[in-house]
């Protein structure tokens, strides 16, 4: 959820006429922009946030790391909107009375960005990175967002909406609807496994921390794979994992899928790029 | 990448530092925050100043808590839905200078327990005897809570039972009995209420009564029609149980005011308490609500203003299930400690420790959660707490008890609680969309904690370490000087479990007072009186109260303990009435029975 800047693989031809630049906005802001109205919408209406100074604290956190990394290890100033997409991520998706995972959790995220990396991309999501190592290390003081927004239908319907208008412009749509779909069929497994009520398990896609999750973080361009189909089936696969880890009773079963499916396909891409150009040049 | 290999490096070892944080702190934090040691008596004296013994079954106490069995229809969740019930009250019902323990139970057909005192050591249940044991009946309900007040001046102390069903007042009479007085006063003839407390809202001398509905009091939990009895939503839930606002109109007489004077809300409350938190001379009322955000009702004298969200304490919706004063920076301010839930890997909501900000007046008063500051943030599912100097050093320490359900100690409901928790409105309101719990545990078998107030500001847990070492599913706190010794003794109700008293030795050089007042202009319990005792270059304030923490009430007795040495100078008193009583330089180590003056 924290690199969705670069939006569509292939850009439309459009006349670019002087009102079409204004009424337009980079596609590069268009997933800030809708992440920050669901902050402020949330935070007005539920207050969804405990503090704006623990969220503040994240995006600073995550802004000033990735223009301090970036600046030294690409001899350039990076465009801030993937760093204040991260922060904001953090800031609305963990939960916790202290301030320190805040600012621990923008620093991990990006700096991951600058450490974690194969054939010259970063492989992890960077804020499913830090808040999957922040649920895991720090349990004891850190819990993710689940039960906010008021969980009641008007804003979930909203979301969903403005969500997938976004995604279909972003040309992402197909990640989003597979996973999804691959979660209800799952769910329906579940309850054959466990004999729970299916709307028990269906219950997590119905809550805030979906709506994050199936926006931003699994579409996430930097760290999915290009090819459409495959996006599909990775989509697909964790959705699977997540099954496997909810039937282990794992609470933060999305956030570790991701994280554990998310390197691989990337990494499997970059590995076949690389035969293929190897093949080519032997041609 | 553009640098080389040593900036990478440096790189990757910061990456590292950044990972490894989160145990180092973990490990610092807990070490700062606990003392662990099981310590033996004197050890426990030498160290902390104290130390608590379980003593239920030699002073005569074996009361294990039954819970109810509901409608068949919530059977797969029932141990999640009937996981209250477990009382404890002090009152000297019968005054004669020793405090007693009256304690719910809540199984169909159990009985209910009012331990009087013996001067002994011992209590002795005399319940049956003075007609306030057998009130737990699927056609009339069971008991939840109880608080006492002495709504009619007589000088005794009046009993309102509340229950998952018919609320009762019972009248004292004269401590050799009590008569229900229910249908009399016209308390409502069902409701599902957890919390209930007394204060007199309107300065006119008589006792009121507040009380919280938690589920919605159109629901007899033994014979549903639907099963949609659940809050809808875990955070922002308003399908609750009403408030009710009984003002005392004397003659035995009250009348529901809570709409005419602003009090609506269909929150979860469970527990509530009334301080004059702004320093008015009104008491306040702090309604902690489970599903939601806290409310504060501002008083002014006639009227209540809700202003939790604008004084800060009703901003972030947790699940509140506790209210207890205390004055614990030795200020002459309230703060006032909320539980709600932590539970390490799923949800830390952690507890609220609401310490008015330097520079609130009482207009414009903010509270500020010191709690992770202090120390007192994570306890588990906490439920009851309750502040009270338990090593009589001069500092308000913190007794929290927690724990919700303890079945089988190896397989966890949380998994399943918060993946529906998180759902939709539609689904979390329904208790068949819930999972079984299939005898698992929820947040059971939890540690209790001691915090010890440093007087610096900071709390330390030496639960083990004085001997409190249970892990029984904890409700009820409540302190009172059971044995006039000049020190506070430990009673906690639990659900599902024994009725536990912790008999406190506190270091003999550690001095104390304690005050027992009466009013006559105000309300005869004092309940509302304020006492400010200035000694060695400190003051203190406390509260007499109506209810405090989850289903308690502390002793009417105001305690203080002083430290070594003191040198008291005066102590304050603000009585309902609004008159002001001063006791100059009185003895420590005494009780003093000071009666309002006219």
């Amino acid at each position: 959820m924290s690199q969705q800047v670069v939006v569509s693989d292939k850009k439309p031809v459009v006349k670019d006429t002087s009102w079409r630049k204004i009424v337009s906005l980079d596609n590069r802001f268009i997933p800030p922009v809708f992440i920050t109205l669901i902050l402020l919408v949330g935070n007005l209406s539920y207050g969804i946030l405990e503090s704006w100074k623990k969220t503040l604290l994240a995006i600073a956190a995550s802004m000033i790391a990735e223009l301090v990394l970036g600046r030294i290890f690409l001899g350039k100033w990076p465009h801030p909107a993937s760093a204040y997409i991260t922060g904001i991520s953090v800031g609305i998706l963990l939960r916790s009375p202290a301030y320190w995972p805040f600012a621990l959790c923008g620093l991990t995220s990006i700096t991951s960005k600058y450490v974690l990396r194969w054939k010259g991309h970063h492989i992890w999501n960077p804020s499913n990175f830090g808040i999957s190592v922040l649920l895991f290390l720090a349990g004891d003081t850190v819990a993710s967002l689940s039960i906010q927004w008021g969980n009641f239908l008007p804003p979930m319907i909203i979301i969903w909406i403005l969500g997938s208008l976004i995604m279909l412009r972003a040309r992402r749509f197909n990640i989003t609807a597979t996973y999804v779909l691959s979660f209800l069929l799952f769910s329906l497994v579940r309850t054959w496994i466990t004999g729970n009520p299916w709307l028990s398990e269906v219950s997590p896609l119905t809550g805030p921390e979906y709506q994050l999750y199936i926006f931003f973080m699994i579409t996430d361009p930097k760290t999915t794979v290009r090819n459409k189909w495959a996006q599909c089936l990775v989509a697909f696969c964790i959705a699977f994992v997540e099954m496997i880890l909810r039937l282990n009773q794992v609470v933060y079963a999305p956030f570790y899928a991701l994280f554990l499916v998310g390197p691989i396909a990337t990494v499997t891409e970059l590995w076949l790029q690389s035969r293929r150009g190897l093949r080519s040049a032997t041609a | 990448m553009k640098r080389g290999p040593l900036a990478r490096a440096i790189l990757a070892v910061f990456f590292i530092g950044l990972l490894i944080t989160p145990l180092v702190i973990r490990r610092v934090s807990a070490r700062k925050r606990i003392d662990a040691t099981t310590l033996d008596r004197h050890a426990s004296l030498r160290r902390h100043g104290f130390h608590l013994q379980e003593m239920s079954h030699a002073a005569g106490i074996d009361f294990v808590h039954s819970a109810p069995s509901l409608d068949p229809k919530l059977e797969r969740i029932m141990p999640q839905v009937a996981s209250m019930g477990a009382s404890v009250s002090i009152v000297d019902f019968d005054r004669d200078g020793w405090s007693d323990i009256y304690v719910t139970n809540s199984g169909e057909g159990s009985r209910n327990c009012l331990y009087r005192n013996q001067h002994d050591g011992t209590f002795k249940d005399v319940a049956g005897a003075m007609g306030v044991a057998d009130v737990n009946q699927i056609s009339t309900g069971v008991s939840m809570a109880a608080v006492w007040g002495d709504y009619d001046n007589d000088g005794y102390e009046d009993l309102l039972l509340l229950k998952w069903g018919r609320p009762e007042l019972f009248h004292n009479d004269g401590g050799h009995g009590f008569t229900r007085v229910s249908d009399q006063v016209g308390l409502p003839k069902w409701l599902n209420a957890n919390t209930a407390n007394w204060f007199d809202y309107d300065g006119d001398g008589r006792l009121d009564l507040f009380i919280g509905g938690y589920y919605s009091e159109n629901f007899d939990l033994w014979h549903l029609d639907t099963t949609r009895i659940m809050p809808d939503s875990f955070e922002y839930a308003k399908n609750g149980g009403r408030k009710y606002l009984f003002h005392n109109l004397g003659n035995g007489r009250f009348e529901e005011v809570s709409e005419k004077v602003g009090i609506s809300s269909r929150r979860w409350a469970l527990a509530s308490s009334s301080a004059d938190l702004r320093g008015t001379g009104h008491p306040d009322l702090f309604v902690a609500n489970d599903y939601g955000v806290s409310e504060l009702y501002i008083n002014d004298g006639q009227r209540f203003h809700e202003r939790g969200e604008q004084t800060g304490v009703g901003f972030a919706p947790k699940s509140g299930m506790n209210v207890a004063f205390g004055d614990v920076l030795n200020q002459g301010k309230l703060s006032v400690y909320v539980s709600n839930i932590s539970e390490e890997g799923v949800l830390i909501q952690g507890n609220n420790l609401w310490v008015p900000k330097d520079g609130s007046s009482s207009e414009t008063i903010r509270f500020e959660n010191l709690a992770r500051d202090l120390g007192v943030e994570l306890g588990g599912w906490s439920f009851g707490a309750q502040f009270g100097d338990l090593n009589n050093d001069g500092s308000l320490d913190l007794y929290l008890t927690n724990g919700y359900v303890s079945l089988d100690r190896d397989r966890s409901y949380w998994y399943d609680f918060s993946r529906v928790a998180g759902g939709n409105s539609t689904i979390i309101g329904d208790a068949r969309n819930w999972p079984a719990m299939d005898k698992r545990s929820l947040s059971g078998y939890q540690r209790k904690h001691v915090w010890l107030n440093d007087g610096a500001g900071k709390f330390v847990d030496v639960a083990q370490s004085v001997g409190v070492n249970d892990t029984y599913d904890g409700r009820a706190v409540a302190f009172a000087d059971l044995w006039n010794r000049g020190v506070l003794d430990v009673v906690v109700a639990n659900q599902r479990g024994p009725l536990l008293l912790y008999k406190n030795t506190v270091s003999p050089e550690n001095e104390w007072i304690e005050f027992e007042l009466e009013g006559t202009r105000s309300n005869r319990s004092a309940i509302g009186a304020r006492v400010t005792l200035y000694w060695n270059g400190q003051k203190q304030v406390q509260e007499v109260s109506g209810g405090s923490g989850f289903s308690a009430q502390n002793q009417r007795r105001i305690h203080f303990g002083l430290g070594k040495a003191a040198v008291i100078e005066k102590a304050v008193i603000r009585w309902p009435s609004g008159k002001l009583q001063e006791l100059d330089k009185p003895s420590p180590n005494q009780l003093h029975n000071v009666k309002e003056t006219q």
